[in-house]
């Protein structure tokens, strides 16, 4: 057997393949990021049982249901506070957050923030598809100034947020940046922070033409694609200015910080309980 | 005019015609429409309003507080999980009497997770001293959500009102409606002039601050007054509009109940489907009626009484459970007539939760229990339409 069909085989493993075919439209990007995430999960040899994917509600809240070890399909942002629920009930599992743009800082904002502060070791798959894709491709949080979506038909007035910024901001010791055309480097990104502690971001630019790409004249989910391609940069040094996401302009992608040796939260407070026994 | 509209639409057309001038939301299913549809016309100058694209539902109803605590007339729409959220700004909205409307795409709540209808994300804020209408149709969504505006802002009621419309059933599916005229709209609900204390830096005031125990419960008693005050008003708005606009709408809707021996007791679309089984009833000589509960809150207890007191048998069908107890509205049936000498055999049935339909065979199975209820014991509450057996098993009951 060739090592592509060894790789196969184990993915499926991995997925609950009896929940196949998944919901989302044809040329969506979310199963490249789920693709690139569980051949990371199989390259570490993390065991099943060690594993809790965390999903909030979305298109990429789905994930939860399609990844063959516990998981958990949460409330509407809220992923990062059961994820710290069950890290705190489990240390020695390794707690992935897996959920969308809108859920995640949007109506979840708050509760990335103040878990990047307080540096949980959580691991946030965050896919950015620039819209709400579930309820029909409305404006959020991360929608580009100017695109177009059904509640900015003329134009989005708002400023998205600098997701990587957000996170450096906030002390997080891992934070990258790619979009589904990085297939490779998403996968080593994954596979990187899988093996590190504390509170790591992936942002990954994912394509959504159901509901964002044509009404952004980028019809087909090939004409995406095809965008990220031209326009990405990769930059590791990129600066927060350059970070910033504009209407089908330049996209910096890139590994922006990998800290070693920040304490996570958790260990903090092992820490504490350990010097308030002694 | 006649239009083809979707119930959502039948919303957001609602605030169009009533000159709403802020509308804070966020996307939901099955509610997202309606913002859609208001951003559509004020982007197209069809509407003069602000539409603000919060970040959470949370902050939909909060900058509704903030905009209608200004004096202007706000509209919003939710559903569900999005419902849940706002929870305790709601009685906010309604303790600082601001007549906020929202459009309510009724759907079941989390977990498991389920987008489809019933009707136990608004019966959960029953509480939370907001009016509540139910539509059972497009039609009546477009004409509650505009009643709705007449009802909350007048100055012997001044508090926020739901309108519900049953997920999918309605906000999705598309039904022909007579589209009242703008010029129509504006005579019957004139200018929103709140004559409550707004944000005004000439005369500054402070909002929502603290009501200590001297004075807490007057603030709720006021808030019981004007609910009680309500319900006149409701009937004033509900002739005028009838007048107007030659659209009947009363709290309760009761339909041949005069000689009925058994009635139904019904909310939103399920409504139609009753009136049809009712039909094939009377056809094989049955002595069945019906009364629709349009306005849920203020609880229409003199019109309950008067529609239900004659009946043998008052079947309560409802799409919402509180654990533990019974059905939302046949507890305050039954709360309604516990002090009456003359009462009728209250009876309760839960059916279409999280979407499941209601037919023909779901009514046949209520009226069967109903019947039997006509001459012996039959249990309080009924669930209908659910495989009893499989969850025995599963919670090892067998």
């Amino acid at each position: 057997m060739s090592q592509m069909t060894d790789m196969r085989k184990m993915e499926e493993e991995w997925l609950r393949t009896e929940r196949l075919p998944h919901v989302w439209c044809p040329g969506c990007g979310i199963g490249i990021v789920l693709n690139a995430f569980l051949r990371a999960v199989i390259r570490r040899n993390i065991p099943k049982e060690k594993m809790v994917v965390v999903s909030g509600i979305g298109c990429t809240g789905r994930t939860a249901g399609y990844v063959n070890v516990d998981s958990f399909h949460t409330t509407h942002g809220r992923a990062i506070p059961f994820a710290v629920g069950i890290k705190f009930a489990r240390p020695d599992l390794n707690v992935v957050v897996f959920s969308g743009d809108g859920d995640l800082f949007a109506i979840g904002g708050n509760h990335f923030v103040n878990a990047a502060r307080r540096n949980h070791d959580l691991l946030i798959i965050a896919v950015n598809n620039f819209t709400y894709g579930m309820t029909g491709g409305q404006h959020g949080p991360t929608t580009p100034t100017g695109a177009y979506t059904t509640t900015t038909p003329y134009g989005n007035p708002d400023r998205p947020f600098n997701i990587p910024h957000l996170a450096i901001s906030l002390g997080a010791p891992y934070v990258a940046r790619w979009t589904t055309y990085h297939v490779n480097q998403l996968q080593n990104s994954i596979y990187k922070a899988l093996n590190m502690k504390g509170f790591r971001v992936i942002e990954i630019i994912s394509q959504c033409p159901t509901v964002y790409g044509r009404r952004n004249s980028m019809r087909s989910p090939m004409s995406m694609m095809e965008y990220f391609q031209k326009n990405s940069v990769i930059n590791n040094k990129a600066s927060y200015e350059e970070m910033e996401l504009t209407y089908n302009g330049k996209i910096v992608v890139g590994e922006f910080r990998n800290v070693g040796g920040i304490p996570s939260y958790e260990e903090r407070y092992e820490e504490i309980i350990r010097r308030a026994q002694e | 005019m006649k239009a083809m509209i979707r119930g959502n639409e039948s919303i957001a057309y609602a605030f169009k015609l009533a000159r709403v001038q802020v509308v804070p939301a966020y996307p939901i299913t099955p509610s997202t429409l309606v913002p859609e549809k208001i951003s559509e016309f004020i982007a197209n100058g069809e509407m003069k309003a602000e539409f603000v694209p919060v970040e959470s539902e949370h902050s939909a109803i909060s900058a509704a507080i903030g905009a209608s605590a200004r004096g202007v007339r706000v509209g919003t729409a939710t559903a569900s999980q999005g419902l849940a959220l706002m929870h305790e700004v709601l009685f906010i909205a309604s303790g600082m009497r601001l007549p906020i409307v929202m459009g309510i795409g009724n759907r079941a709540l989390s977990a498991p997770i389920n987008i489809w209808c019933d009707h136990q994300d608004s019966m959960s804020q029953r509480d939370t001293g907001w009016m509540q209408f139910y539509g059972e149709n497009n039609q009546e969504g477009l004409d509650l959500g505009i009643m709705a505006f007449k009802i909350a802002e007048d100055k012997r009621v001044l508090l926020p009102a739901m309108v519900g419309l049953d997920a999918f059933v309605l906000t999705h599916t598309v039904e022909p409606v007579d589209m009242p005229e703008q010029s129509e709209v504006d005579d019957f609900l004139g200018e929103f002039k709140p004559n409550y204390v707004t944000l005004d830096p000439n005369k500054p005031a402070t909002l929502g601050s603290f009501g200590f125990p001297e004075h807490y419960t007057e603030f709720r008693f006021a808030q019981w007054v004007a609910m009680e005050q309500a319900k006149k008003v409701i009937d004033e708005v509900f002739e005028e509009f009838e007048k107007k606009f030659g659209r009947k709408y009363r709290k309760v809707m009761p339909e041949h109940t005069e000689d009925a021996d058994i009635i139904f007791v019904t909310m939103g679309s399920m409504s139609g489907t009753m009136r049809e089984y009712i039909k094939k009833l009377r056809a094989q000589g049955k002595k069945v009626g019906m009364v629709k509960i349009t306005v849920f809150r203020p609880f229409p207890k003199e019109e309950l009484i008067e529609a239900l007191q004659n009946a043998k048998v008052v079947a309560v069908v409802e799409r919402n459970i509180s654990m533990g107890f019974a059905g939302a509205v046949y507890g305050e049936l039954a709360a309604t007539f516990a002090n009456k000498s003359k009462k009728p055999k209250f009876v309760d049935f839960i059916v279409g939760l999280g979407g499941r339909d209601i037919t023909f065979n779901t009514l046949e199975s209520v009226y069967k229990v109903a019947e039997k209820a006509l001459t012996q014991d039959v249990d309080d509450v009924n669930w209908i339409d659910v495989n009893k057996e499989a969850v025995y098993k599963s919670e090892g009951l067998q």
